[in-house]
């Protein structure tokens, strides 16, 4: 009788105890999960928003906890990955890829009481957020370098997907071209992948054997930068800084830094005060940061560094208007001098100059 | 000089192919379906580039390549033939264990980079114009590769010991009467196979691009299936069909830098509609009612039952 009271005693005193720790290490530690497309390897976009990720939890230290789930391919199995986190007591997720952007939408109905941020997406709910970073300001500033340092006049592009963001990539890249040769051409390859190092290989290959002699992408691994390295032409890295690959070929990155965002949004989640927002930083914000300007003459250097500074303080815009597309129309300016956001986001034209067509249009 | 150009990146790109298919064609003439290949190449490319990395040698680089598509499949051997397990489950499981382990193998190496192997120059012969360097010029691997798939034909048809592994693949119960060890030639066979696919999976870091990343094998493996079954299990047919894979590939990405205003999706999906379209014209002339595969190819065998 006695040893069954203390033993009961010593039960109950043991839950509580728990009780009271979990309770209180459940509301001490922020749970955040992160989902990549590609590997953390990558050495270009998975790789940048674990670097985003370090940089948080360098900002937060032991308020954050963090999970990030690689490889996740876009399609059902997202859903899969991001609903695993949801369940698994991650109140803040960061779902980096366009491809994610209806799954998060599915599994953040089914969870109201976590936040989700989806990267490069356009669709919001109560507890979901958009985010992005505008790339394309970087590769104005790539597409004048390129004009400069190009002699056979021809950019070869190597893209993943025909979505917006990438579309307005390339057409950023020729208006910053055209601004110092109007006759710049481009030849554009799609791989069909963010992710395939030996196939990006081969595209780059591609482009310089038909007389590309400045490579720049929108996939995600160095492997053009390499053959650009190999074949003693110059590359722009992406995503990440690519010099290590292309020590004499490398030029600039247009590399994404996601560190402030995110130590932002953990800390808008630790103080209650998260709203479902859409960012959409550029060189600004400090969301593109340009890496340095390498392997160039030091006019060339000067200029890309004076339209860096212009269109940080926004007197310069890459979509300014007049924009005419390739068949000769000119667009309808909705921002004033320049097109609107959601002109850029929602982007499926080519401008005039690019020889190419749309694929799918 | 385009043609020159576009025929080298067509040979680079259908080598890893044809190491990785010329070994599972051994494979599966013994009798053995080992759908493990993307597995064992994807290991043989996390370990040669580790063992490249750390010797410095692109031939340390290979054999740590070959020894660990060959471990890989050692387990695939040990649990089919050894336990008689099924063989396609095993496979797939090996596949999905080998891209695991290879990123296991590979994270401490992410980001770093290794000198590509040296393409051969022979003095007078590489420098001929059009076809040197595509005779002359190329990697190792390249001309291994050759090699291999020649001394297979040679080893398959010419010898006594692959009359005996065909045998073991078309009647296994037969050639078990006879008194050859069945299960130790599929062992061997299975062994020789993974070694292979890890060659196949070393060359694309060792010579293709110098730094190893996670899943940088795409696929390859499953392709390099694919074409042992066009090729009817033929080791010259083989060699065509690696070829047209890899030149279909190359001419797509090519076509599509032309700006000929094809549908860039088309052209992805181009090479597998190319290898499947020949296929099944090659099948049409043949005229056997049934299909070319070894007859015993995926039954286990468990002598004395």
């Amino acid at each position: 009788m006695n040893k069954r009271i203390i033993f009961a005693v010593a039960a109950a005193a043991a839950l509580a105890l728990a009780a009271v720790t979990f309770h209180a290490s459940a509301a001490d530690k922020l749970k955040v999960g992160f989902i990549g497309v590609g590997p953390i390897g990558d050495l270009g976009w998975t790789f940048q928003h674990d670097v985003g990720r370090q940089a948080m939890v360098k900002a937060l230290g032991d308020k954050v906890d963090t999970t990030f789930v690689e490889n996740v391919p876009e399609g059902a199995d997202a859903e899969r990955a991001i609903e695993q986190l949801a369940r698994t007591g991650h109140k803040l997720i960061f779902t980096t890829s366009f491809g994610f952007m209806d799954a998060t939408i599915k599994v953040a109905a089914k969870y109201p009481n976590v936040f989700f941020e989806h990267c490069t997406g356009f669709k919001r709910a109560a507890n979901v957020s958009t985010y992005a970073a505008r790339f394309y300001e970087g590769r104005y500033i790539q597409g004048q370098i390129a004009a400069k340092m190009s002699k056979s006049g021809v950019i070869g592009y190597i893209v993943s997907f025909p979505i917006p963001e990438v579309i307005s990539g390339i057409n950023s890249t020729i208006l910053g071209a055209q601004s110092i040769n109007p006759n710049i051409k481009v030849k554009i390859v799609w791989v069909n992948s963010w992710f395939d190092p030996p196939k990006e290989a081969d595209a780059a290959k591609a482009l310089v054997d038909q007389g590309a002699d400045i490579l720049t992408q929108h996939t995600d691994s160095p492997a053009a930068m390499q053959i650009a390295e190999q074949r003693g032409i110059h590359a722009f890295g992406q995503s990440s800084d690519m010099i290590k690959f292309g020590p004499k070929a490398q030029l600039t990155a247009d590399t994404d830094y996601w560190g402030n965002y995110y130590t932002q949004r953990a800390t808008a989640v630790l103080d209650g005060k998260w709203k479902s927002e859409d960012t959409w930083g550029g060189l600004d914000a400090g969301m593109v940061v340009m890496s340095p300007y390498t392997n160039m003459p030091d006019d060339v250097k000067k200029m890309a560094m004076e339209t860096q500074a212009a269109i940080t303080a926004g007197t310069l815009h890459p979509f300014k208007c007049p924009v005419v597309d390739q068949d000769g129309k000119t667009l309808e300016c909705k921002g004033g001098t320049r097109l609107d956001d959601g002109q850029i986001l929602s982007m499926n034209f080519y401008v005039k100059g690019i020889d190419d067509k749309v694929p799918g249009k | 000089m385009l043609l020159e150009a576009i025929l080298l990146s067509v040979i680079a790109a259908s080598t890893p192919l044809l190491l990785a298919a010329s070994g599972e064609l051994v494979v599966e003439r013994s009798g053995v379906l080992n759908l493990g290949v993307e597995g064992m190449m994807i290991v043989g490319a996390a370990c040669g580039f580790a063992g490249a990395y750390m010797s410095g040698s692109t031939v340390v680089g290979a054999l740590c390549g070959i020894l660990a598509g060959a471990a890989l499949a050692a387990i695939f051997g040990i649990l089919t033939l050894g336990l008689a397990v099924n063989q396609v489950a095993t496979g797939l499981a090996l596949t999905i264990l080998g891209v695991g382990l290879s990123g296991l193998i590979g994270k401490g190496f992410v980001g770093e980079k290794i000198v590509l192997v040296q393409h051969l120059h022979l003095p007078f012969l590489t420098d001929l114009p059009a076809v040197g360097r595509i005779l002359f010029g190329e990697d190792p691997f390249v001309y291994v590769s050759i090699a291999l798939i020649i001394g297979i034909w040679l080893f398959l048809y010419r010898t006594r010991a692959g009359l005996v592994l065909r045998a073991v693949g078309d009647n296994h119960a037969s050639a078990h009467a006879l008194g050859y060890p069945v299960l130790k030639i599929r062992m061997l066979a299975v062994l020789f196979g993974g070694g292979c696919a890890g060659l196949g999976g070393a060359f694309l870091p060792l010579a293709y691009t110098p730094f190893f990343i996670p899943g940088m094998t795409a696929g390859r493996g499953w392709i390099a299936l694919a074409l042992v079954v066009f090729a009817s299990w033929r080791p010259l047919r083989l060699v065509g069909g690696a070829y047209l894979f890899g030149a279909v590939s190359i001419l797509q990405l090519h076509t599509q830098a032309l700006g000929l205003g094809v549908p860039p999706q088309l052209m992805s999906a181009l090479p597998y509609l190319a290898t499947v379209i020949v296929l099944v014209l090659i099948s049409r002339t043949r005229g056997t009612a049934g299909s070319a595969a070894p007859a015993c190819l995926g039954v286990v065998f468990v002598p004395d039952r």
